[in-house]
Formats: C-alpha cells, structure tokens, sequence
C-alpha cells in the first residue's frame, strides 16, 4: 500500500449554524485511504464520523452546513465544487451504503429501478446493458435469481436481502470508495456477519477502498487494515488495527474498548461505560475535549491545554498528554478483540443462511 | 390486489349498512312524534294519519326497517312531509349542485395548496413558507361566509361582472352556469386550500427528510429527480387521502356557502328540512351525504393501493 491514495482528507471541519451558536462537527481531520485497503472510523453517536464522509460530497443541508479543507479523489478536490460537479462523484466515484436497510429504499419503487436509476445517470449504457449490469450486481451481492427480483419491491425482502440491495445500489457504478456507513447496525448478528463477509469478499474482487464507519470496535477488528478513532470532531487515536488492538494508547479508545460486552463472560464484570456524555458540539469543553469524562487525567494540564495529534511512532497518532498504562490498556483490548466470524462462502448466495441460525465457521474451513 | 378491492368494498357496504340504520334511527329518536310536530299548528287528523301510514310509523319497529331498507334500496326514500314530493327526485334535483361546487372547490383548493404547500416545504423558513403559512393561518381560521360577502361585494356589486346569487345547471347554459359557479367555488375553494395547503407542506417535509431521499441523493441523482421521483411521488399518498377527505366533507357540509349563494345543494335542503322538521327528507340527505363519504373513501383506499405497493400486497 506504498502507492498513491485513491483519497485523501486534509483539515476537514464540518460545521452547523444553529439557534444556540455554530455547532463545530468535524474538526480538522486528516486521513488517507488506499486503493483495496479499509480505514475504520469509530466513534460515538454524534463524534462526527458519518457527517464527515456526508460531507465529502455535501450531501450535508447546505446551509446550515458549511464545510471546509481539502478532499482529494484522484486530482480532484472537492470542497469547492458545486452541486452539479458534485453529482459526478457522488454515487460514481463515492458509494454510499446507509445504516437503515428498511429506510434506505424507497417503498414505492420496484429494487430494480432503484438500482439502475444511479447507473442510468452515470454509466454511458443501453438500457439492456444496464439491466444486464444490474441482475449481475444482485448475483454479486447474493440475491437468488435476480432477474425474477428487480420488479418486487423493497418490502418483499427481508432486512438483509435489502442490505444486499443498498449495497448493489452502491457499488452500481464501480466506486473507487465505498463509504459504509454503519452498513450492519441495523442487522441481526448473522446477518451482520455475512454483510461484513461480503463487503470484503466485494472489495477484493472490485480493489476499491472502503471506509467503515462504526461505533462497535468488535466488528472493526476482524475488518479493517487502519482505524480512526474520533471524539467530539477529533481524531483522537489512529493507528494500523493490530498496533491498536496490540496497545490503544488513549483513554478514549480504552474505554470504547472497555463498555464491549464479552461473548460468554457476561457474568465476571458489568459492562464498563464511560461515565458521562459526550459534549455538545456549540459548547466544547477548553483543553482536551475527552478531559471531563477521562478516567485517567492526572492534572491541570488536560482542563486548559488541548493536546495536540502527535505520532508515537510507525504512523500510531493519538490526542493525549497521558498515555494508559501499558497493563491496563491490553487487558481492555484483549477483551475487545472478538474477530466476527464470517460464514462459509458458499452460504453468501444462498437466501436460505439469511435466516438460518448461526452454525459457526465448521472445521474444514 | 383483487382480494384487497373485495375487502374494502364489503367493509364500505357494512358501514353503509351501520349508517342506515342511524338514520333510520333518527326518526324515532325524536321526542313526541314526527308527523304531529311536523305538522305542528296546522294539524289535521286525516293529514295526520295519511301521513303516518305513508311513513309506516303503525308498523312494528324491525318491520318499519327492513320495509324502509327494503324501499330505500329501489330508491324510495319516502315523500316530504312538507311538500309531498319523492325524497329521492328532491335530492337527485340537488344533487349535481353539491356535486359541482364540491369537486369545484376541491380543484380550486388544489391549484392553491400543490404549489403553495410544496413552495413553503422547500424553501422552508424562508420569506415565502411564512407566506404560505400565513395564508393558510388565516384561510383556516375566518369563516367560509365572510369571503362569499366580499367577493359579492366586489365582483357583483361594484364591479358588476358576475351575478350575485342562484344556480344555472351547467348543461343548460354553460357560460351563465360557470358565471354562477366562480364565486361560491373560490369562496369554499380558498378554504380547502388553505386547510390542504398545510397538509402538502407537511407531507412533502416528511418525504424530503425520509432516509430513502438522502440515499437518492447519495446516487448522484439530479435534484429535480430526486424530487419527483422520490419526494413528490412519495408525499401522494397522504395529500390524495386528505383531498379525498375534503370533498367527502363538502358534499355534505358546504351549507353555509350555499345560503350565501342561494345555491340549490344538498347542505341547503338539509337545514330546511331540520328547520321544517321535514325528517324523511333529512333522513334521505343524511343518507346521500354518507353513502357519499363512503364511496369516496373507497375511492381514496384504491388509488392509495395503487400508489403504495405495501397496501396491495398486504
């Protein structure tokens, strides 16, 4: 992964104009993503890591909206372009998968339509050639007999079955980046589980770079080559997943890591949270943003000084003047580390593992 | 899709069977009895019993209505107590009346709410969606009459263009008719539209914000696509279920306006026959204006199948 990125983000800020003063979002952030590779974006609910990859597209209300800094595709920046440049890259250059899969398709339109209707706008094909596109597409996210689907409508699958349409929908015209934006919340384990197995199995196949975004630092481990942690618009922990998983470094992460419930071992702790909320983004706390929830500052310096991002070494980069304690910090990863287990391949195109009870990976694989 | 037709069209006639017997309640949930107090000072023991017989009141009460349902279903719907004529030939006169008024109202309603509610919706907080809202503030809350005084006010009386009063069915004379319609329809239509006005702009505002939208847009899709294809054509079927709901209620409530205009409708036969006490006349409205609420409903229950593909297949 020495060659160029196939996306680069340089000082991205986000902001909103609200009643109660500018809401800061997304707060400089810097990051590259590689052609095949997966950088995870981790973070709490209202950390900023989906209005950022919004953002990149505007695809953000403009206004309240304001973004600014530098995203790179290819040669081409696009913060500064207009609405009508940007179509061109969003859905074409920059696939989108949403959380919801029971939101994310309207109700009223056939899958089929929905599917080509980006295709149609984008690619230079016939008609035929885009239905052909198509019934390939659903073959390649595991529909059954696609071409008797693409006249039924969303309600007629089930939860993970419209996934695998959402993700047609966002590979429909070869992205370079697909952007999965808690692509498995919303999905039962299994399903979770063979909706991760595939995007991977899809990006090795299509080589384009995939950027998860997720708040659940158990799925990132089994998935990602790189991981960002965010807070309060910031990152602030970012390292290569086995240097992270090996020593998470910030107090922040550690914690995440912490309040992961561990697969039979329910009963030997309560699940750790991190006390308090995260703060609102009109009224940031002075000094470190994390220092009033932080489990481990040990003086003045955190209240009044904001730590800058600083490299620890092999591109490990965290947001603090205290590192945890080695101890403590492994324990907390080991915890968390619980690789998902991806189902047989062969079960990926077989309707009937949507639905079927978990089975485990079985020996021979 | 078909079961779905079967469905509703049974559950309309059971309704409508419910309806029948209310208002064959209605007559005998008046105190004393109809035929005296509608003849009030001018009674007259043979007109009285003449009276009686023909409304079947000697009968015992199941027979009296399975014979009025009986008679009711062919279209005999009794005679007035105040005029002798067939309560069915009374309101088929009325009938188209209401009829055109109504549906005239309602597209008048409608050439003001589509724009106006999805004007405001998309340019909402700004200048012209506190306009709409105004508009609709006030179309709501002054009454129906007050906007037929003035528009006869200018229209008939200073600037002389169109006739004050009356109707003039449309078939007969259609340019005296449609200079009789203008007013009282602008009159009921600017309410409906403000009251419609409100609805459009919500259901648009739904559409724009509903996850799928955001995902359309995320496929690189032109606005104006987005829009038609996956908010507008998503807000129907709420604004067609309210404009269905806004004719039903005209067919049977736009009295006020009638009066107004000296408009032969339904509404107006209603209130003199509660104000005659002329009960199988107003037993005959309330039954027309229900039946007609009901198909309109069906009606609306339909093409809100046919736009969501959900209801058909459930």
């Amino acid at each position: 992964m020495a060659d160029d990125p196939i996306l680069s983000v340089r000082d991205l800020h986000v902001s909103f104009r609200t009643k109660r003063g500018l809401a800061r979002v997304v707060r400089g952030l810097d990051y590259d993503l590689h052609a095949g590779e997966t950088l995870a974006i981790v973070g709490e609910s209202g950390s900023g890591k989906s209005v950022s990859t919004l953002a990149m597209t505007k695809l953000i209300p403009m206004p309240p909206g304001q973004v600014s800094g530098e995203v790179w595709l290819g040669d081409d920046d696009l913060v500064p372009l207009s609405e009508k440049h940007l179509l061109h890259y969003r859905g074409r250059r920059i696939g989108y998968v949403f959380q919801d899969p029971m939101t994310s398709l309207n109700p009223v339109h056939p899958i089929g339509r929905q599917l080509t209707e980006g295709m149609r706008y984008h690619l230079e094909l016939s008609d035929e050639e885009i239905r052909e596109r198509a019934i390939d597409l659903l073959q390649k996210v595991g529909i059954p007999s696609p071409e008797k689907r693409l006249d039924d409508y969303p309600h007629q699958f089930s939860g993970g079955m419209r996934q695998r349409v959402v993700i047609a929908i966002g590979l429909s015209c070869d992205p370079e980046v697909l952007v999965a934006d808690e692509a498995t919340t919303a999905l039962d384990v299994t399903t979770q589980a063979q909706i991760v197995e595939l995007i991977g199995r899809l990006q090795d196949e299509l080589g384009m770079g995939v950027i998860w975004i997720t708040h659940d630092l158990g799925v990132v481990a089994g998935i990602a080559d790189r991981v960002l942690v965010m807070y309060a618009g910031q990152v602030v922990e970012a390292a290569d997943v086995d240097a992270l998983y090996a020593r998470p470094r910030h107090p922040y992460t550690v914690g995440l890591m912490r309040s992961l419930p561990v697969l039979g071992d329910l009963e030997r702790r309560d699940l750790a949270s991190i006390p308090g909320l995260p703060p609102s983004p009109t009224a940031l706390p002075e000094g470190c943003a994390f220092h009033p929830r932080c489990a481990f500052r040990d003086d003045d310096r955190c209240a009044t000084e904001a730590p800058p991002l600083r490299d620890i070494g092999d591109g490990h980069l965290i947001r603090s003047f205290y590192e945890v304690p080695e101890e403590i910090a492994q324990e907390a990863a080991a915890e968390a580390r619980i690789e998902i287990e991806p189902p047989d391949a062969d079960d990926v195109g077989d309707a009937a593992a949507e639905v079927g009870s978990r089975s485990g990976r079985g020996g021979e694989t | 899709m078909a079961g779905y037709v079967a469905k509703r069209v049974a559950q309309s006639l059971l309704a409508l069977l419910g309806v029948s017997v209310v208002v064959f309640a209605l007559i005998h949930l008046v105190p004393g009895d109809p035929v005296r107090t509608a003849l009030g000072t001018r009674f007259d023991q043979e007109l009285y019993e003449v009276l009686r017989a023909r409304a079947g009141l000697d009968q015992p009460l199941v027979v009296q209505y399975f014979d009025w349902l009986f008679r009711a279903l062919q279209g005999d719907l009794g005679v007035s107590f105040r005029t002798g004529q067939p309560v069915t030939e009374a309101l088929m006169q009325r009938l188209p009346a209401t009829a055109l008024l109504a549906v005239s109202a309602v597209l008048v309603g409608l050439v003001i709410a589509l724009p106006a509610g999805i004007i405001s919706a998309v340019r909402q907080g700004k200048v012209s969606d506190y306009v709409a809202n105004a508009f609709s503030q006030i179309g709501v809350s002054i009454p129906d009459f007050w906007y037929g005084i003035l528009l006869i006010l200018l229209f008939a009386q200073t600037l002389r263009w169109l006739p004050p009063f009356g109707y003039t069915s449309l078939l007969e004379d259609p340019v005296d008719g449609l200079q009789r319609l203008i007013m009282p329809a602008l009159t009921t239509g600017v309410v409906t539209g403000a009251i419609l006005t409100r609805f459009v702009r919500s259901s648009v505002l739904e559409a724009m914000n509903s996850e799928h939208v955001r995902f359309a847009r995320a496929k690189g899709l032109p606005q104006r696509h987005v829009f038609r294809h996956h908010v507008l054509r998503n807000a129907w079927n709420p604004i067609v279920t309210i404009t269905g709901l806004q004719l039903g209620t005209l067919l049977g409530g736009i009295v006020v306006v009638e009066v107004v205009f000296a408009w032969p409708g339904i509404g107006r036969l209603a209130l003199t026959a509660v104000e005659r006490r002329d009960y199988p006349v107003l037993q005959g409205a309330v039954l027309l204006i229900a039946a007609a609420f009901l198909i309109i409903n069906l009606v609306v229950d339909l093409l809100y199948a046919k736009l969501d593909p959900r209801i058909r297949s459930s």
